[in-house]
C-alpha cells in the first residue's frame, strides 16, 4: 500500500494539537482571572483549535498534489552523523570551551563529509575559529566562556 | 519647518557625523551579515560609545549600524538562507533561489540598490510628513493590530504556490504554539514549560530562525547530495555571476520599489509593527500585483519578489522612527534599544522634540540621505567579494553553517538546552521541508505570536469577552474584509486553475 506523508505529517498535527489543547486546558490561572474575558490559557486554547481545524482539513480533504520522495537518494548516514557530531558539541562547549570544541567539531565534519586535505581541514579550523574569536570577543566585546583557554592563561 | 531642516542639514553634514555615518554602515553591514548577530545587537553594542558623543552624534552613529545591518542580514538571506534579522526572511524566498541559480551578484545588487531606494524614499517620506504620521500612528488600536497581524499571516501563507495553503496553515499555527512557550507577559504564569527551567523565557528568535532556515538548510543539502534532482542546483552555486542589472530587471525595480517604498513606510510607523511585517506585506501585495507569468516566478528567483522585501525592509527601518521620534514609542525592537539610549542622553522623545530640539530631530532625518549614499558606494563594490562566499566547496561551507548557527545560539544564552532545542528544531524542520512544508510562515506566526496575544488581550478585555470589536470599528473590519479577499481569491485561483 503507498503511504501518503503528508497525511501521515498531518495526523502527527493533529495529535500534537490535541495534546496541546490538553496542556492548554491544564495551564493553572490565578482565582481571580478564572472567569476574565482573556486569561493565559485563551489564545494557546484558540491555537489547539486552529491546529485541529486545519491539520483535520488537511487530513480529510484529497490531496492533489501528492510529494513523492525517493528514499534510495537520501543520504540519511551522513546527516545522522552530522546531527550527532553537532549534539556531541552542543554537550561539551560549556565544559571544554568555546575554541577546542568548535575546532574539533568543524575538524571532524570536514572529515565526515569526505574532505581529505589535512591542511585546509586544519586552517579551516583551529586558526579559523581563534581569528573568529577574536572578532567577537576581542573586537566587538562579546563574552565567550572558554574554561580550557582561561586553564592556560590565553583567556583573562 | 525649514529653519529645522537647515539645522539639522548643518549637524548632519559635520565632518564627524559624516564619518560616524560611515563607520556605523561599515561595522553595521558587517555585523547584520553574522546570522544570529542584528541590528539590536549591532546597536547594543554601539550604545557604550554613544555615550562619548553629543545626542545627535551618537544617534547618527546608531542609525547608521540599523541600516547596515539590516543590509548585512540581506546578504546572508541571499548567500546562505541563513536571515539574521527577522526582517529580513522574506529577502531569501527568491534571494536565495537566484543565488542558487548562478546570480548571486546580481541578487546582491538588486538588493543594495531597492535598500537604497527605498531607505532613501521613506527619508523623504519621513521629511514631510513625520509630524502628521504621528497622529495617524496613533489612531490605530489594538483590534487594528490584531486584523493587520491575521492579514499578514494568511498573506504569507497565501502566497505558497499551488496546494500548499493548508500546510502553511498548520505551520502559521506551529509558530504561534512555539510562541507561545514561556511566562504569560501579563500574568507571568509558565506555560508548555514542563517544568523546564530553560523554558520559562520561552524560545528565542535567533534559535528559531537559525533551526528551520540555516540548520535545516544545510541539513536538507547534505540529505540530497545524492538527489540528482539537486545535483544541477548544487554546480551553479559555485557561479558568482554578474552584478549587472539588465533594463527589463531595471524596469521591474522602477514599479516595485515606490509601492513597496510606501507600504514598507506606512507599516514602520506603525508602533511595535516594524520591517518584518513590512517586508512579508510587500512581498504578498507585490505577488498579487504582478502578471501571472511573473507570479510562477516567486519563490524561483524573481526579481519583484527580492525587490520588494527588500525596498520595505529598509522604509520600514526609516517609518520606524516616527513614532520614536515624535510619540516616545519604539516601532521596533531595534529602535527600542536607541530610545533607551536617547533617554540615557537626557533627551525626552515626543511630539515637541521636533521643537525643542531640532538639532537631533532633523539631523537624524538628514542623516538617512546620507547614510543611504555611504551604504550603497559602500556596498557595491564589495559584492563580488562578498558573493565568493558561495564558491566555498559545501563539504566547508555546510560545516561553516553549522558553526555559525550553533555560535549565535552560544553567545546569546551559553547554555546547552537551546543548542539541543535549535538540533531538534532543524531535525524537524528538514524532514517537513523534504514534503514541501513552507517554513516562512512559521517564522512570521512565531515574530508575530506575542504581539497577537498581546493585542487579542486588549482587544477582548475592552469588549469584556465580545468578538465584536472585530467588526467595529471601520479600519478593522476593512482589514479584516481584505483578509477575506486574499482567502476568496486564493481559492478561486485554485478552482480556476484546476478547472
Amino acid at each position: 500500500m503507498n503511504i501518503n506523508t503528508t497525511k501521515i505529517i498531518s495526523l502527527l498535527f493533529f495529535i500534537f494539537s490535541a495534546f496541546y489543547l490538553y496542556t492548554a486546558y491544564q495551564i493553572q490561572v490565578f482565582a481571580f482571572d478564572e472567569n476574565a474575558p482573556f486569561n493565559a490559557r485563551t489564545f494557546p486554547i484558540y491555537l489547539g483549535y486552529a491546529g485541529l481545524f486545519f491539520s483535520g482539513l488537511k487530513l480529510i480533504l484529497p490531496d492533489p498534489n501528492t510529494i513523492k520522495v525517493d528514499h534510495k537518494n537520501l543520504e540519511y548516514k551522513k546527516t545522522g552523523i552530522l546531527i550527532l557530531i553537532a549534539i556531541i558539541y552542543g554537550a561539551t562547549i560549556l565544559k571544554v570551551g568555546y575554541f577546542l570544541t568548535t575546532s574539533l567539531f568543524l575538524f571532524a565534519s570536514y572529515y565526515f563529509l569526505g574532505e581529505r586535505r589535512w591542511i585546509l581541514m586544519f586552517l579551516l579550523s583551529f586558526p579559523f575559529v581563534a581569528a573568529f574569536m577574536y572578532l567577537l570577543h576581542g573586537i566587538l566585546d562579546i563574552y565567550l566562556r572558554d574554561p580550557f583557554l582561561l586553564s592556560i592563561g590565553v583567556m583573562g | 519647518m525649514i529653519e529645522g531642516i537647515l539645522i539639522g542639514l548643518t549637524t548632519a553634514l559635520t565632518f564627524q557625523n559624516i564619518l560616524m555615518v560611515m563607520v556605523g554602515c561599515f561595522f553595521g553591514t558587517i555585523i547584520g551579515m553574522l546570522p544570529g548577530l542584528g541590528p539590536m545587537t549591532a546597536i547594543a553594542l554601539m550604545i557604550p560609545i554613544t555615550y562619548g558623543f553629543d545626542p545627535a552624534t551618537g544617534l547618527i552613529l546608531m542609525a547608521g549600524v540599523y541600516y547596515g545591518a539590516v543590509f548585512g542580514g540581506s546578504t546572508s538571506s541571499i548567500l546562505l538562507n541563513a536571515p539574521g534579522v527577522p526582517g529580513t526572511v522574506a529577502t531569501s524566498f527568491d534571494g536565495y533561489p537566484m543565488a542558487q541559480q548562478g546570480k548571486a551578484g546580481k541578487a546582491l545588487a538588486i538588493a543594495a540598490w531597492s535598500s537604497f531606494a527605498g531607505g532613501t524614499l521613506s527619508a523623504i517620506y519621513l521629511l514631510f510628513m513625520a509630524p502628521s504620521l504621528s497622529k495617524v500612528s496613533l489612531s490605530f488600536r489594538s483590534p487594528d493590530y490584531f486584523a493587520l497581524m491575521i492579514l499578514g499571516l494568511t498573506a504569507i501563507a497565501a502566497f505558497s504556490s499551488k496546494g500548499q495553503f493548508l500546510k502553511a496553515m498548520m505551520m502559521v499555527v506551529l509558530g504561534l504554539m512555539l510562541a507561545s512557550v514561556g511566562q504569560d507577559s501579563l500574568s507571568d504564569i509558565t506555560r508548555f514549560t514542563f517544568n523546564n527551567m530553560n523554558l520559562t523565557d520561552g524560545i528565542s528568535f535567533v534559535l528559531v530562525v537559525m533551526a528551520t532556515f540555516a540548520m535545516s538548510e544545510a541539513l536538507t543539502i547534505i540529505l540530497k547530495r545524492n538527489d540528482p534532482t539537486s545535483a544541477a542546483k548544487q554546480v551553479s552555486l559555485t557561479e558568482l555571476g554578474s552584478i549587472r542589472i539588465n533594463k527589463e530587471e531595471r524596469t521591474k525595480m522602477y514599479k516595485t520599489i515606490p509601492r513597496s517604498s510606501v507600504i514598507g513606510f506606512l507599516i514602520g510607523v506603525l508602533p511595535g509593527a516594524g520591517a518584518t511585517i513590512a517586508s512579508f506585506l510587500a512581498y504578498g501585495m507585490e505577488r498579487n500585483i504582478v502578471s501571472d507569468e511573473e507570479k510562477e516566478k516567486f519563490g524561483k528567483g524573481s526579481v519583484n519578489g527580492l525587490s520588494a522585501p527588500e525596498t520595505a525592509n529598509n522604509a520600514a527601518c526609516s517609518g520606524s522612527f516616527v513614532p520614536m521620534l515624535t510619540l516616545g514609542i519604539p516601532g521596533s525592537g531595534t529602535t527600542a534599544v536607541m530610545l533607551g539610549a536617547l533617554l540615557g542622553f537626557g533627551v525626552q522623545p515626543g511630539p515637541r522634540l521636533y521643537m525643542t530640539n531640532p538639532e537631533i530631530f532633523w539631523s537624524i532625518i538628514m542623516s538617512m540621505y546620507i547614510g543611504m549614499v555611504i551604504l550603497l558606494i559602500l556596498n557595491l563594490p564589495l559584492i563580488p567579494y562578498i558573493a565568493r562566499i558561495l564558491a566555498v566547496p559545501k563539504n566547508y561551507l555546510i560545516p561553516l553553517i553549522l558553526f555559525f548557527s550553533v555560535t549565535g545560539i552560544y553567545v546569546m544564552s551559553f547554555n546547552n538546552f537551546d543548542i539541543y532545542l535549535m538540533i531538534g528544531i532543524a531535525v524537524v524542520a528538514t524532514f517537513l521541508r523534504l514534503y514541501d512544508f513552507p517554513m516562512p510562515p512559521l517564522i512570521l506566526a512565531f515574530v508575530l505570536g506575542g504581539l497577537m496575544e498581546e493585542n487579542l488581550r486588549r482587544s477582548l478585555l475592552l469588549s469584556n469577552g465580545s468578538w465584536e470589536f472585530l467588526w467595529d470599528r471601520t479600519l478593522t473590519a476593512c482589514i479584516l474584509a481584505t483578509t477575506i479577499l486574499i482567502v476568496v481569491w486564493h481559492i478561486y485561483k485554485t478552482f480556476k486553475k484546476k478547472n
